[in-house]
C-alpha cells in the first residue's frame, strides 16, 4: 500500500512536462527525486499533491483512485523552496493554522504546536512574526507547519536550496532524524547528488519529464543505468572518455591500453564510453594498478579544502577532485591517475555495460 | 597594505546643489508664508507685525470650521470607497494573457486626463439638458427634484464623488495589482494544501502582503483628496451655497478673492499641519495594524 502513479502524463499546451510516470512509494518510505532544474520534479510533486491534474494516467493512494480528488480533501503537506508562511501571523499561529483549518480542538492544537516547534528548535520563537526571523528559522517554521498536520504524504520541494551552506548541513541532518519518526510517505526533491545520498531511502532520477531510473539510492549511485543518470547523479559531473574493446584489448582514448580484467572482463567488442567520477581521478598514483593519462590543465578551482582541477585530454574535458589546495599553472601538462576498477562502462547506446565492483572502493 | 584614509570636508559641496534647490522650492516659500501669517499687510513695504492674531482668527472662523468638516467628510468617503473598490478591481483583474495589458491600459486612461478636462467632461456628462447621465436619470422620473448638480447640495456631492472615484480609483487598483502580482505562486499553493478558503487567502496572505502598497495608496489618496480644488472649482465653484467649499476653495477665496494675505497664510499653515498630522497617523496605523493577529 502507499502511493502509486500509473502511466501519468502531464502536458501544458503542447509542452510535455511529465511523460509516462510510473511510480510506487510504500507507506513510511523515504523517497528522493533527483534531477536537474526543469527535469519535472516540481511538476511531479504538484501532480502528487493534487494541485494539478494529470493529462493522462491515475494516482492511487492506498488502493483508492484519487486522481479527481481536490487538494483540500487529500492528506498532504508540502514545504517549498521559498519560505512560505502567513506574513501577519506569529510563528505559533502559523504552525497552528493547518490544525485550526482542520477544526482540531484548541487544547490539542497548543500541545501539538509546541511539540512540533520543539522538534524544529523554534519553540523559543513562537511569538515572533516571520519577518523577524532569519531565513533558516523561517524555513523551520514552514517545515513545522507541514509536519504538524501529520498527513499521509509529506512533500519537500528543494527545501534547503535558499539556505546558506552551514544551515543547509544542519537542517539536512535534523530532517533525516525527523523523517525517521514519521509514518508518512516522504518525498524530497533535490538537484544535489550529495543530498540524495545523505537522505538515502529510495531514489527516482528524472530528466526532461521522464523517469530515467529508480531504486534504492545507494544501488542507483553504484549502478547508474545510463550515461545521463551517471551525469545527474555525480557532482561535479562524471568524466567520460570514449574507448573501445578490440581484439581482446581495451583502449581508452586512442593510445591508452586498459587491462581487460576485473569487472571489464568479457566485454564484447565495440565502442564504449568509460566513465569515472572525479573523486576517483588522482594527481598522483595511489595503487600499482593505476593507469596514467596525460592531460593539460585548463583551470584549477579551489573549493574549501579541495581543488577541482579541470584538464583536457585531447578533446575531452575531465575534472579531478584533489584533496588540499593546489595552484596549477594553466597550460601545463600533468599526469593524472585512475585505477581501472573504477570505470563505469557504457555501450554505444549509453546503457551500462559494466559497473565497478564494490570491492574496488579503495 | 593599509589603505590610506583621505579625510576632507569638501564632500559637503556635493550636497550643496540639492540644498539650494530645496531651499528655493520649499524652505524659502514656506518661511515667506510663515512671515505673512504674522503680519497685517496693507501694501508693498507696508506691513504691521500682529503676532498670532491671524491664527486666533482663523482657528475661531466658523466658515473655516465648516469647510474643514466638509473636507473630512469628503476625504473619509473617498477613502472608504476608493480603497475597497481598488482592491476589488485588482483582485478581479486577469493575471496573464492579453487581458492584462488591456485592463492596465483601460485603468490608466482616467489618470492621463488633465484635471480641468475631467471637470468639463463630468459637467457635460451630468447636464440635465444634454448630458448622457443627466438626461437619462431625469427621464426615469425617480427624483422629486430633477437632477442638476447646481440645484441641490446632494447632487453636487454625488457628482463630485463620482468624479473623484472615477479619476483616482484606478491608481489604487494599479498599486494593489502590483502588490498582488508580487506574491509568489507558492503562497497560494500552500494555502490550497492547508485547505484555506478564498476569504482566508485574502485575509491572511493577500491583504498582509499588500500592506506596503496600501499604505502608499491610503496616504496618496488621503493627501490628494484633502487638497482637492480643481473638481469643485470646475463643477460649481464651491456651490450650491457653500456646500462644496472645501478647504482649498475657501483658502483661494480668502487669498485672491479678498486679498487677506495674513489670514490666508495662517490658514495655509494650519492646513499643512493637518495634512501632515493625519498622514502621520495613517502611516503609523497601517504600519502596526494586524501585527501578531490571531487566525480565527
Amino acid at each position: 500500500m502507499g502511493l502509486m502513479l500509473e502511466q501519468v502524463d502531464k502536458l501544458v499546451g503542447r509542452e510535455i512536462h511529465l511523460k509516462e510516470i510510473q511510480l510506487e512509494f510504500a507507506t513510511g518510505s523515504r523517497n528522493v527525486i533527483l534531477g536537474r532544474t526543469l527535469a519535472g520534479k516540481t511538476s511531479l510533486l504538484r501532480i502528487i499533491t493534487g494541485l494539478d491534474k494529470p493529462t493522462r494516467g491515475r494516482i492511487m493512494v492506498d488502493g483508492q483512485d484519487v486522481t479527481g480528488t481536490t487538494v483540500r480533501k487529500r492528506s498532504v503537506a508540502m514545504v517549498y523552496q521559498q519560505f512560505i508562511n502567513y506574513p501577519s501571523l506569529t510563528v505559533f499561529d502559523n504552525i497552528a493554522s493547518p490544525l485550526k483549518l482542520a477544526g482540531i480542538p484548541k487544547s490539542d492544537i497548543d500541545h501539538k504546536v509546541r511539540r512540533t516547534a520543539a522538534m524544529l528548535r523554534i519553540d523559543n520563537l513562537l511569538d515572533r512574526l516571520p519577518s523577524e526571523l532569519s531565513g533558516g528559522q523561517q524555513q523551520r517554521t514552514a517545515i513545522a507547519r507541514a509536519l504538524v498536520k501529520e498527513s499521509q504524504l509529506l512533500l519537500l520541494d528543494e527545501p534547503l536550496v535558499n539556505l546558506d551552506y552551514k544551515l543547509r548541513e544542519e537542517l539536512r541532518v535534523e530532517l533525516q532524524q525527523i523523517f525517521e519518526q514519521r509514518a508518512a510517505i516522504v518525498v524530497y526533491t533535490t538537484t544535489e547528488p550529495a543530498e540524495a545520498l545523505m537522505l538515502g531511502g529510495h531514489i527516482v532520477v528524472m530528466d526532461e519529464g521522464r523517469i530515467l531510473q529508480s531504486g534504492p539510492t545507494a544501488q542507483v549511485y553504484h549502478k547508474p543505468a545510463t550515461t545521463r543518470v551517471a551525469e545527474i547523479f555525480s557532482d561535479p559531473p562524471i568524466n567520460f572518455i570514449p574507448g573501445k574493446v578490440h581484439n581482446g584489448q581495451a583502449w581508452l582514448g586512442k593510445h591508452i591500453r586498459l587491462p581487460l580484467g576485473g569487472h571489464i572482463t568479457g566485454l564484447p567488442e565495440g565502442e564504449y564510453a568509460f566513465g569515472v567520477r572525479c573523486n576517483h581521478l588522482f594527481a598522483a598514483p595511489s595503487t600499482p594498478a593505476d593507469i596514467e593519462i596525460r592531460a593539460v590543465v585548463e583551470l584549477s578551482e579551489i573549493n574549501g579544502s579541495e581543488t577541482f582541477i579541470h584538464v583536457a585530454y585531447g578533446d575531452h574535458k575531465l575534472v579531478v577532485q584533489n584533496d588540499g589546495v593546489h595552484q596549477l599553472k594553466i597550460g601545463r601538462e600533468i599526469p593524472i591517475y585512475v585505477n581501472p576498477c573504477h570505470f563505469f562502462v557504457y555501450d554505444a547506446a549509453g546503457r551500462l555495460a559494466a559497473a565497478p565492483d564494490r570491492a574496488c572502493s579503495v | 597594505m593599509m589603505m590610506e584614509k583621505w579625510e576632507d570636508n569638501r564632500a559637503w559641496y556635493l550636497v550643496l546643489p540639492v540644498f539650494v534647490v530645496v531651499a528655493f522650492s520649499a524652505i524659502i516659500p514656506l518661511m515667506t508664508v510663515v512671515n505673512y501669517s504674522l503680519q497685517d499687510i496693507f501694501g508693498p513695504g507696508n506691513a504691521v507685525f500682529v503676532g498670532t492674531e491671524w491664527y486666533k482668527e482663523m482657528l475661531t472662523d466658523t466658515r473655516l470650521h465648516d469647510a474643514l468638516g466638509r473636507q473630512f467628510l469628503f476625504s473619509g468617503l473617498v477613502l472608504l470607497i476608493e480603497i475597497p473598490l481598488g482592491i476589488l478591481i485588482a483582485l478581479a483583474m486577469p493575471k496573464k494573457g492579453w487581458g492584462v495589458s488591456a485592463s492596465l491600459v483601460t485603468l490608466a486612461i482616467p489618470l492621463l486626463i488633465p484635471w480641468n478636462v475631467i471637470g468639463t467632461i463630468w459637467i457635460i456628462f451630468t447636464r440635465p439638458d444634454i448630458g448622457l447621465f443627466g438626461v437619462w436619470i431625469n427621464s426615469l422620473n425617480l427624483l422629486d427634484v430633477p437632477f442638476d448638480h447646481t440645484a441641490r447640495p446632494i447632487y453636487a456631492w454625488i457628482t463630485l464623488m463620482a468624479m473623484e472615484v472615477w479619476h483616482w480609483t484606478p491608481l489604487v487598483a494599479l498599486l494593489c495589482y502590483a502588490g498582488l502580482r508580487a506574491i509568489p505562486e507558492a503562497y497560494y499553493q500552500a494555502a490550497r494544501i492547508d485547505g484555506a478558503s478564498a476569504w482566508a487567502v485574502f485575509r491572511y496572505i493577500q491583504l498582509p502582503k499588500m500592506r506596503g502598497v496600501l499604505t502608499i495608496a491610503v496616504l496618496l489618496r488621503w493627501m490628494d483628496s484633502f487638497l482637492i480644488y480643481a473638481e469643485p472649482f470646475a463643477l460649481t465653484g464651491g456651490g450650491p451655497g457653500n456646500t462644496t467649499t472645501f478647504l482649498s476653495i475657501y483658502l483661494v477665496k480668502l487669498a485672491t478673492g479678498q486679498f487677506d494675505l495674513g489670514p490666508a497664510a495662517a490658514f495655509s499653515l494650519i492646513y499643512f499641519l493637518i495634512v501632515l498630522l493625519f498622514s502621520f497617523i495613517f502611516y503609523q496605523a497601517l504600519l502596526n495594524v494586524g501585527r501578531g493577529e490571531k487566525i480565527s
